[in-house]
């Protein structure tokens, strides 16, 4: 079986200021949405709270859990539904994070037992995490990224050349920033998680720009007297057979973890979702042709 | 088949074995016998979001060890200072570790006497207001950074006590920068109670009632000199209402809970639990002379500034015991004499990040993650043998294999497995085909250009080898930096995606190449099925 025929020459780089254009369009939706959304929509990890998770024996409206929790004057607190519907689950999620021991979870578990009898909820899981901790995840989380772009940058200019780590970067950059916007378009919580879901997209998605950067390498060496663009664009076409192949089995398993993964890992799993799809994309269209671009300004 | 060739077919199998010997106790659990002692007892170490448990972040307030040493110091100056007649008639602690003096008489005379006396003691302002001094005395910083250090090692030590003593299988207490400290408690069943337990100071202190003033009186803001005001907290057992009764006490501590010796829940004659303390030579001693000096006056035991009892003193004791009795439940007599007898915290602890999952959470996790694992597994497997027939099916081994050797890697470097963890684990899956993807093509291509089979295969791996060393080891910096920023489940992820990388290298590279020499040396092949 073979999905892309061999000789297939698709000019890549002839439609770059298209592909260009369509990548700033996504960006700028991005930024907009987190714009308008006053910001990244922080989970507790980041923006501090407290989170509780609980299981109702008996099926239960969100509007009766808020006025249960009305009594302990909670009801401002973001409740939603968590997993699938049959299972009861509830997230409550309060801004405030205590940090002395008159701690909020045993309020919420002690208010909820009392309204729903103490065999009639179960909590699942509870966390605080407070403001101080939050800004240090934040910073952590900014500095995980800055520095694992860092790495990459030198290894690559080591193995390739400086302009090539560029390329790179660049792409990676545009597939992080794509995610994060994605996130915020679909109004999902920025967790913890979400951070190790992007730092895999850099690795995965350099993967991919690797792999063609290696063919025009190879390229290059076989015929130093053709034009850099059209070693650059049969570089392309050959690993594209393997660019889709690696993409399709990612995603098989990404979507199947999307799919039955389960609550925490849901969003785990779209971010990668969004990510493999992107950095697919930004290895064909952005890492290679942003080089190009750049050799002929010059 | 060659010598070179047996030789690394048996190094697989000796690398699966290892692997699988590994995978023995996770799987089948405990082999009884002279078996299970040989073979790794280790089962792989599940994290606490996937087992359920306790993670908690404490911050201990170090500077509240500082301030309330500077406390101590200012009564021992008073009295001091009495003894030799330099009049400094008002003392107080201002900006939490300073002390402000008014001193009356000659400035120098006071000076000599802290130089001499109070070494750790620095002026930090000295003003001349005619009938007196104005004098501001701070805290030596080489003294304060000790106490300060002093308190969150002691602060570590009373929490690992603690934790010991409510029986938790396996804890970890561990510090974490200069002032905080983890504390991870796997299948706790009670977070709240283990939260109250660790979390409380514990500073039992013993003053005397003021029967003298009027509590009334104080209650209305008119609080005599050295006197404070303290509460009761009464909680009715059945309506769960809790009402204070305030108590009027001299400010002075006459004992703390320093002198303990043990302590012990015993039953009243309507069993109600209540405990006794018993103190050490030292603590006897003094509690022979309070009690001895105030005969008919009350005394107030005190825990964490909530007045527990008062009774009043009938006649000298003696013998160095003491109870405290009180409304309280079972548990809370149980965890009292906890945190009693591992001392009080030299500061109190913030609770900066607390995360507790119950266990059934845990084996939903598990059972979802398994269940995709399988799937994706499966359709992965399906997937390459229908484009790569029987170079896929090869592939699928190296699959198979790659799993099995990231679970035994898991088990045998005792590494925690996460909910990201298992995560990693099904992206490796995805992404270990990939090594052999690049292969295939380039076997594919080599084909194309009219090679024979052998010749095709040798180049398609060295050809794909730089490239695959290129794309993992970037993915690997990636992998690194994470395991270095993240904490608890992040590290999980990065633990599993690493090992994961090391894996799928060992068998893109090495093993499916195996399997191919071995194909090519029992047969002659026309034509490969790729």
């Amino acid at each position: 079986m073979e999905f892309v025929k061999p000789g297939t020459k698709i000019d890549f780089l002839g439609i770059r200021s298209f592909a260009f254009g369509l990548s700033g369009l996504v960006i700028a939706a991005g930024i907009v949405s987190i714009i308008l959304h006053g910001g990244l929509n922080y989970g507790i990890d980041f923006a501090g709270g407290t989170l509780v998770q609980v299981k109702f024996l008996e099926p239960t409206q969100v509007e009766t859990i808020k006025e249960n929790l009305a009594s302990i004057g909670l009801d401002r607190s973001l409740v939603q539904r968590f997993g699938e519907k049959g299972e009861n689950e509830y997230l409550i999620r309060v801004e405030k994070s205590v940090s002395d021991l008159e701690d909020l979870s045993g309020q919420i578990e002690g208010t909820l037992q009392e309204a729903y009898g103490k065999s009639g909820v179960e909590i699942r899981r509870t966390e605080m995490v407070g403001p101080k901790v939050g800004k240090d995840l934040r910073k952590k989380g900014i500095l995980a990224i800055v520095y694992a772009l860092i790495g990459i940058l030198i290894y690559i200019t080591w193995r390739f050349e400086f302009i090539f780590a560029v390329g790179a970067v660049i792409a990676l950059a545009h597939d992080v920033i794509i995610t994060v916007g994605a996130f915020s378009i679909a109004n999902k919580e920025f967790t913890l998680p979400i951070v190790a879901a992007i730092l895999t997209i850099i690795g995965y998605s350099l993967n991919d720009t690797i792999v063609v950067y290696d063919r025009i390498r190879e390229n290059r060496r076989k015929a130093r007297r053709e034009p850099f663009a059209k070693i650059m664009n049969s570089s392309i076409n050959e690993t594209l057979s393997r660019t889709i192949l690696t993409s399709l089995t990612t995603l098989i398993v990404v979507v199947i973890l999307f799919i039955f993964g389960g609550g925490v890992i849901h969003d785990f799993a779209f971010a990668l979702m969004v990510g493999v799809l992107v950095g697919t994309y930004s290895s064909i269209f952005v890492a290679s042709p942003i080089i190009l671009t750049w050799q002929q300004r010059k | 088949m060659s010598r070179n060739l047996r030789w690394k077919l048996l190094l697989i199998i000796f690398i699966t074995a290892v692997a699988l010997i590994y995978l023995v106790p996770s799987v089948v659990g405990k082999i009884p016998g002279l078996l299970g002692r040989i073979l790794p007892q280790d089962k792989i170490h599940l994290g606490l979001d996937l087992q359920g448990g306790m993670h908690l972040v404490l911050e201990v307030e170090a500077q509240k060890a500082v301030e309330s040493y500077m406390e101590r110091i200012k009564g021992d100056l008073k009295d001091d200072l009495k003894r030799k007649r330099i009049y400094a008639p008002i003392i107080e602690r201002i900006n939490g570790d300073q002390l402000s003096l008014e001193v009356l008489g000659e400035k120098e005379k006071f000076d000599e006497f802290i130089e001499d006396n109070y070494p750790v003691l620095i002026e930090i302002a000295a003003e001349d207001r005619g009938k007196y001094h104005k004098v501001i005395l701070g805290i030596e910083k080489k003294q304060a950074d000790f106490l300060k250090r002093y308190a969150v090692d002691q602060a570590l030590e009373t929490i690992r006590n603690r934790v010991d003593q409510f029986g938790v299988a396996e804890p970890d207490i561990s510090p974490q920068g200069s002032d905080r400290i983890l504390i991870q408690l796997p299948g706790i069943k009670d977070p709240q109670r283990a939260l109250r337990l660790i979390g409380r100071t514990a500073l039992l202190e013993f003053k005397l009632v003021d029967d003298e003033h009027s509590l009334q009186e104080a209650l209305k803001g008119r609080v005599p000199e050295g006197d404070i005001i303290l509460y009761q907290r009464r909680e009715n057992q059945e309506t769960g209402r809790v009402s204070k009764v305030p108590f009027l006490l001299k400010e002075k501590t006459l004992m703390t809970g320093e002198v303990l010796k043990d302590a012990r829940v015993q039953f009243g004659d309507l069993n109600e639990p209540y405990v006794t303390l018993e103190l050490d030579p030292r603590g006897a001693k003094m509690f022979d002379r309070i009690t001895g000096q105030n005969v008919k006056k009350r005394l107030a035991i005190i825990l964490d500034n909530n007045v527990y009892s008062a009774p009043e003193i009938r006649e000298r004791i003696s013998g160095g015991r003491a109870q405290i009795t009180g409304i309280f439940s079972l548990d809370e007599a149980r965890d009292l004499v906890i945190v009693l007898r591992a001392g009080a915290l030299p500061a109190p602890v913030k609770i900066l990040e607390n995360r507790s999952v119950g266990p059934s959470l845990g084996k939903d996790l598990i059972d979802k993650g398994v269940k995709s694992i399988i799937i994706g597994g499966i359709l992965v497997v399906l997937f390459m043998v229908t484009y790569y027939k029987i170079s896929g099916a090869i592939a699928d081994l190296a699959l198979i294999l790659n799993l099995i050797l990231i679970m035994g890697a898991l088990a045998g470097l005792r590494a925690t497995l996460t909910l990201p963890g298992i995560a990693g684990i099904i992206l490796t899956i995805g992404m270990a085909v990939d090594a052999n993807v690049l292969i295939f093509e380039r076997i594919r291509e080599e084909l194309r250009l009219g090679k024979t089979p052998r010749a095709a295969i040798d180049g398609g791996y060295s050809k794909a080898f730089l490239t695959i060393m290129d794309a993992n080891v970037t993915t690997l910096i990636a992998a690194v930096v994470l395991f270095q920023f993240g904490t608890g489940p992040v590290k999980g992820f990065a633990v599993t995606l690493s090992i994961g990388i090391v894996a799928s290298l060992f068998t893109a590279l090495f093993v499916s190449r195996i399997v191919f020499e071995v194909i090519l040396a029992k047969r002659k092949l026309k034509r490969v099925s790729i």
